[in-house]
């Protein structure tokens, strides 16, 4: 009787699975209560008395803890995207260098990724901002007079002041992600037939049409989910903000826990909207692999 | 199961004060930083040194006789409370700022011992970059720790005297520092003890200066899990010995021979009381009754304990100031042990 035996095996697996859920939980609550910590939301409306270098909306310290978490969450959000749209743009040219005739630009790709990948993100992190941005100094690298600048206040381009601090967080998150979705770039164009390389070139159509109309879109399948969990990743890895003095939700949920003493509440407040955040996002993308898949039913 | 595993963590520890946790563990367990030269460094050879370890060792000494059976536990600012509240330490002498909210039920829920080190925020600048007082650091970037009390005292400040500025914020004080040598921020602010601390590790300390403005009072206390009478009571008289023993002239020299003259007068009460030769005051906290001597012989009294860190021979020398005797211009006085 194979499938009794089975239900039994996975009754027995779920029993295991929710008294160790039961018991943590039960142990949580008990230390709550002895403690006297407890579990309350009311501290959120008093005002936070400290000030924010960078807030997209106005923020000022008589503001409420919860509005400082909600400027918080606006700066992940500002370098998570614009580190997500940027890495994919690099790693789109690695990832293709990657594949290129030319043995020299193969190789430098190859360089590239290797040494990004074996470091840890943290390290580059404060080498981005330690060493790179403010060992600038005083001195002010400008590109184009007065229209793009690096200095160690941050970058001047064309118009828009970004503070030292979100710069080298999104420089070293672009580089660091970018190393990984190009090796994702590289193995979905691989798997590719051969077949599809042939054809195109027999029909007399040049390497770059032939990459960009033909390549590519039967390689969106394979390079999807792979994207995905690099863009989860990068997402993720914002919350090392703190280490450069970026202001992001992670560093003010601990000036808050410092302030207020309400860790579990703090932590699960950063939780929720961590997995809100990546649920958009591995959402978006599922919905994006289904348009994908659809488009190329052509019968 | 669940039932066995909640029994284990509270019924039998409930009504026992933590004090008597120690004594059976024959072992103390304490909160320090570790990062801060003069109050607690680990240093090189593996031990602790520092203001805070030598009040930690005090403890130690009057909880359980022998100073050294000290466990250090190294907690940044954002862990050290809870770390007190779950039980994980059992006390902590890590620089904490005594206020109202760390001090209340209705906050941190931390029970503080009498002050060991008045401490004021202050801000460090580079001697050549012209700021001479507070008003200077108009718009200009200021480097400091998160989540401490430094950052709402310099927004306290500030604000005050309606002067803009910009904080950047680092989670250690060595990216603060970090930051703050790379010219990144203009100023950087913390404690004044710890300004004097970190200044003394820079390549030319000549080059900075710490500026005259004290902007808040920083007094710095151990502290304990509030709602546990018997601990806080032992730890507060244990650090009331050490300032009554300096303001008797009672040192780790002297101390034998001022016990001896003791036990042999009869006349000399108020000395034999301290020393517990009579009265029996150290029952009545739950120590053993010559547990001051037992302190004094561990680590000689306040004065001798600040010197030995702060003083112009220790690691960081920072001027008494407020931290001298009542009768010295200072602010530390002992009641009466009685």
């Amino acid at each position: 009787m194979n499938l009794s035996r089975s239900n039994f095996i996975q009754l027995i697996i779920a029993f295991i699975i929710f008294t160790l859920l039961g018991i943590l939980i039960n142990n949580l609550i008990v230390n709550l209560v002895r403690t006297g910590i407890g579990f309350r939301l009311d501290w959120l409306f008093r005002p936070s008395g400290f000030a924010l270098a960078e807030h997209p909306l106005p923020y000022s310290p008589s503001d409420s803890y919860l509005w400082a978490l909600f400027m918080g969450w606006l700066n992940s959000l500002k370098v998570i995207f614009i580190s997500l749209c940027l890495s994919t743009l690099i790693g789109l040219c690695i990832g293709l260098a990657r594949i290129s005739n030319s043995k020299s630009v193969q190789i430098l790709s190859s360089v590239y990724i290797t040494l990004i990948r074996q470091t840890p993100l943290l390290l580059q992190l404060m080498l981005w901002y330690f060493v790179v941005f403010l060992g600038l100094k005083s001195n002010t690298i400008t590109i184009i007079n007065k229209v793009v600048g690096f200095s160690n206040q941050g970058i001047y381009f064309f118009g828009i002041e970004l503070s030292a601090e979100f710069s080298a967080l999104m420089i070293g998150l672009s580089i660091f992600t970018a190393a990984y979705i190009a090796e994702v770039f590289r193995g979905g164009i691989s798997s590719v037939p051969k077949g599809q390389w042939e054809s195109f070139r027999s029909l007399g159509l040049s390497e770059n049409i032939g990459l960009f109309k033909i390549i590519i879109p039967q390689a969106l399948p394979a390079i999807i989910p792979g994207l995905t969990s690099q863009y989860l990743n990068l997402a993720k890895n914002s919350t090392l903000a703190i280490a450069v003095g970026y202001a992001d939700i992670y560093a003010i949920n601990d000036t808050i826990i410092n302030q207020t003493g309400r860790a579990i509440e703090c932590f699960l407040i950063l939780l929720t909207s961590f997995l809100f955040l990546n649920l958009l996002i591995s959402n978006s993308m599922e919905n994006i692999n289904k348009i994908i898949i659809n488009s190329r039913k052509y019968n | 199961m669940s039932v066995l595993l909640t029994g284990c963590s509270t019924i039998t520890e409930e009504n026992q004060s933590r004090l008597e946790l120690i004594k059976k563990r024959n072992s103390l367990i304490c909160g320090v930083s570790g990062k801060i030269p003069g109050f607690s460094f680990l240093e090189t050879d593996g031990s602790y040194q520092g203001l805070d370890v030598d009040i930690c060792r005090a403890f130690a000494a009057a909880f359980i006789g022998n100073a050294n059976k000290v466990q250090y536990r190294q907690l940044t600012a954002a862990e050290r409370f809870i770390a007190v509240s779950t039980g994980e330490i059992d006390l902590l002498s890590r620089n904490t700022t005594f206020n109202l909210s760390r001090d209340s039920d209705g906050g941190n829920r931390l029970s503080f011992s009498p002050v060991v080190f008045h401490d004021g925020q202050g801000l460090m600048v580079r001697q050549k970059s012209g700021i001479n007082n507070i008003k200077d650091l108009a718009n200009k970037s200021i480097c400091l720790g998160s989540g401490t009390t430094t950052e709402q005292n310099i927004n306290d400040a500030f604000e005050a005297k309606s002067i803009p500025y910009t904080p950047i914020k680092y989670q250690d004080i060595s990216q603060v520092i970090a930051g703050y040598l790379q010219g990144r921020c203009s100023a950087m602010t913390s404690d004044r003890s710890q300004l004097a601390a970190s200044k003394s590790g820079f390549r030319i300390p000549a080059d900075h200066i710490i500026l005259e403005d004290v902007l808040s009072k920083e007094p710095l206390a151990p502290a304990s899990a509030g709602g546990d009478q018997k601990l806080s009571d032992a730890m507060r008289w244990v650090i009331y010995s050490l300032i009554s023993a300096e303001e008797q002239g009672i040192t780790r020299a002297n101390i034998n021979e001022k016990l001896k003259l003791a036990k042999t007068n009869p006349q000399m009460k108020q000395l034999r009381r301290f020393l517990g030769v009579e009265g029996a005051l150290g029952e009545k906290i739950g120590l053993p009754n010559d547990f001051v001597v037992k302190v004094i012989r561990a680590t000689g009294n306040y004065g001798e304990i600040y010197n030995r860190h702060l003083g112009p021979n220790g690691d960081v020398y920072i001027p008494r100031g407020l931290n001298n005797l009542y009768t010295n211009g200072g602010v530390h006085i002992a009641p009466p042990f009685n």
